[in-house]
């Protein structure tokens, strides 16, 4: 890559038909010049150590000497497999993968078939349920952890005035993982909608029109304009989704702070998981196994979905 | 912030003030038949609801982080804001450092905006319009990352930090920070649709050089697509957890770090916490309250190309 200019050409040379052949060569390799800052960093912090995972992933490296690398071949694959702990973090990263997936795009197509009319303080509507897309996981987590607590959460009280509770929001299994998704779906329900707000408006008014003409309800229109015309988007935001969830890392870590994901690591995430075994019991290679795992587990998601999307057109296009 | 509507126009576009690129295939987009529908009350209904659950977690830090620890015990709680929000902020800054903090993450997420907005123009102006060798290959390999969790690559950056001494240096946050895939793809994107081949081939015939012609139509043409993708840039920044955790310590915190420790046993106080909460979300609202328009632009325009 050359990032050192040639001279100039003088600017009598300025007629591209009469260009000289240092400019001539500059041209060619100039562009280079311009993806080089960005293709540096990118190979050096984000390409290189994808592939070194894979190559960790057989070793034995400890955090305190990563220099130290000891070949284990597969063993930080098999120790997975034979960790409970391990398919207990799979089992709930399944879990509170779909109690905040499902909610979070349902109610956000809802919101973004809503914010597509036509009213009042539309754009401050629109605004304002992306709000909780501006605060950090750190932050939103604090907050609910606050707002699920036991004694004096305000959610056991709200709950109370209704007649049901106290649950206990961090202990219990289920309603701790429940904790953990209402994190998720809080700060991502609103960026989803956006998401299909605008997938709906780039749905031809000629469908909308045909299908009122046809006489179809709102709610016809809905089902058998909106949600096909939406289909594509609809999949990458189950994709999107989805890979967020496998990832889900600061939630459970900080619902009480512990790495272990609960006293008897009841909402423990792949993520966490991850975390507890590098930087909490220093075991690198093990670590880099189970990003491997994570990995695979993205693709295997994608793949189906792919799969289900390519099936669903062929059936379409069969009509 | 953002006005309210209050004239009725059909359908306004719903577009940020940055000019989008004019879709091509939508000419039915003027005709109101068949898709005027109104919000009725039930409309407004919920979407009040909506608006009421996104904000009342803001609300309620601002609450719990003006009162007393002994207040939050309290049944039934108090809804209303109390009187010890200054004596909480010093409570933070003593015991988790959140000046340093503050300062640390603005450090960070300023460099790597400035950063990555000038790097992902760059190359998005040599993808959209600029013919080279390789060029479809280094432009599918660079979006095909997308998809790969961070998580797969933070061990051996964490090993490379380690070997470079970096490791509680925030340069070790900044570097990785720069990387941005999607910048590329976006910064791409927003220059084939509104730069037209023609300025630049006029240019050229007219003697300037690449260089000339990025300064002088390229960056003016896509300042307002920098400018989204600098917000949003900025913000991710700023809410990054993960690697920031892994590669620093509490005596060298970004934000999201001191929230950590705040929230990791060491103060027991909630009412602190949550003041430290809401001095770590702040600056991020400020950005979101004055540009929130831009941001809602950004993020649905990246999204109907995604």
């Amino acid at each position: 890559m050359t990032l050192t200019a040639p001279a100039k050409p003088p600017k009598a040379f300025s007629s591209p038909r009469r260009e000289s052949s240092a400019r001539r060569a500059w041209r060619k390799a100039s562009p280079y010049a311009y993806i080089a800052p960005f293709f540096t960093l990118f190979a050096a912090f984000g390409v290189f150590p994808l592939i070194y995972t894979a190559y960790v992933s057989l070793y034995r490296v400890e955090l305190q000497t990563p220099g130290d690398m000891e070949w284990r071949g597969l063993g930080n694959y098999t120790a997975l497999l034979g960790d409970e702990f391990f398919w207990n973090s799979l089992r709930n990263t399944f879990t509170i993968g779909v109690l905040s997936t499902v909610p979070q795009l349902v109610m956000a197509l809802g919101l973004a078939h809503l914010l597509n009319y036509r009213m009042r303080g539309r754009t401050f509507l629109r605004t304002a349920v992306l709000l909780p897309y501006a605060t950090s996981v750190a932050a939103a987590t604090l907050v609910f952890a606050q707002l699920f607590g036991r004694d004096f959460g305000l959610i056991n009280y709200a709950l109370g005035v209704v007649g049901i509770g106290p649950v206990d929001w961090q202990n219990d299994t289920v309603a701790s993982q429940i904790a953990v998704s209402t994190v998720v779906v809080w700060r991502w329900t609103g960026y989803n909608a956006l998401i299909y707000l605008a997938g709906m408006q780039s749905i031809p008014d000629e469908l909308y029109e045909a299908a009122a003409m046809d006489g179809a309800s709102r709610w016809r229109q809905f089902f058998h304009v909106t949600l096909p015309g939406l289909r594509p988007t609809i999949v990458f935001t189950v994709i999107v989704s989805t890979i967020g969830a496998t990832q889900l890392f600061g939630e459970p870590l900080l619902l009480e702070g512990s790495i272990s994901g609960g006293i008897s690591h009841q909402y423990q995430t792949l993520g966490l998981y991850l975390y507890e075994q590098g930087w909490g019991f220093f075991h690198l290679g093990r670590a880099a196994a189970i990003a491997w795992v994570m990995f695979l587990l993205i693709v295997v998601v994608v793949g189906v979905n792919a799969l289900i999307v390519r099936r669903r057109s062929r059936k379409e296009a069969g009509r | 912030m953002t006005a309210p509507i209050t004239t009725e126009v059909p359908r306004p576009p719903a577009r940020p003030a940055t000019p989008a690129p004019v879709p091509t295939a939508r000419r039915g987009r003027t005709s109101r038949a068949g898709r005027t529908l109104h919000a009725g009350p039930v409309a407004y209904a919920i979407l009040i609801l909506a608006v009421l659950a996104s904000a009342f977690p803001f609300y309620w830090t601002l609450v719990a982080a003006s009162r007393s620890n002994a207040d939050l015990a309290q049944v039934p709680p108090s809804l209303l804001p109390g009187p010890n929000l200054i004596r909480n902020f010093e409570a933070v800054l003593e015991e988790a450092d959140i000046g340093k903090a503050l300062l640390n993450s603005l450090i960070v997420s300023g460099s790597i905006t400035l950063g990555t907005v000038l790097c992902c123009t760059l190359a998005g102006f040599a993808f959209a319009k600029l013919r080279f060798r390789g060029r479809g290959a280094l432009l599918a390999v660079t979006v095909g990352t997308m998809m790969i969790p961070p998580q797969l690559g933070v061990i051996p950056l964490f090993m490379m930090v380690a070997e470079l001494g970096w490791v509680n240096q925030l340069q070790s946050v900044i570097l990785p920070g720069l990387v941005s895939a999607f910048g590329v793809f976006f910064m791409r994107q927003y220059l084939v649709q509104t730069l037209p081949d023609e300025l630049i081939e006029a240019a050229r015939v007219d003697g300037a050089s690449t260089a000339r012609i990025f300064w002088s139509i390229v960056v003016p043409i896509a300042r307002p697509g920098m400018a989204v993708l600098g917000l949003l840039t900025f913000m991710a920044a700023w809410n990054d957890f993960f690697w920031p955790i892994v590669a620093l310590t509490s005596s060298e915190p970004t934000v999201q770090v001191a929230l950590r420790q705040l929230g990791g046993g060491y103060v027991h106080d909630q009412s602190v916490i949550m003041a430290g909460t809401l001095l770590g979300t702040l600056p991020v609202l400020l950005v979101f309250g004055l540009l929130g328009r831009q941001i809602v632009g950004g993020i649905m325009q990246g999204a109907v190309k995604g």
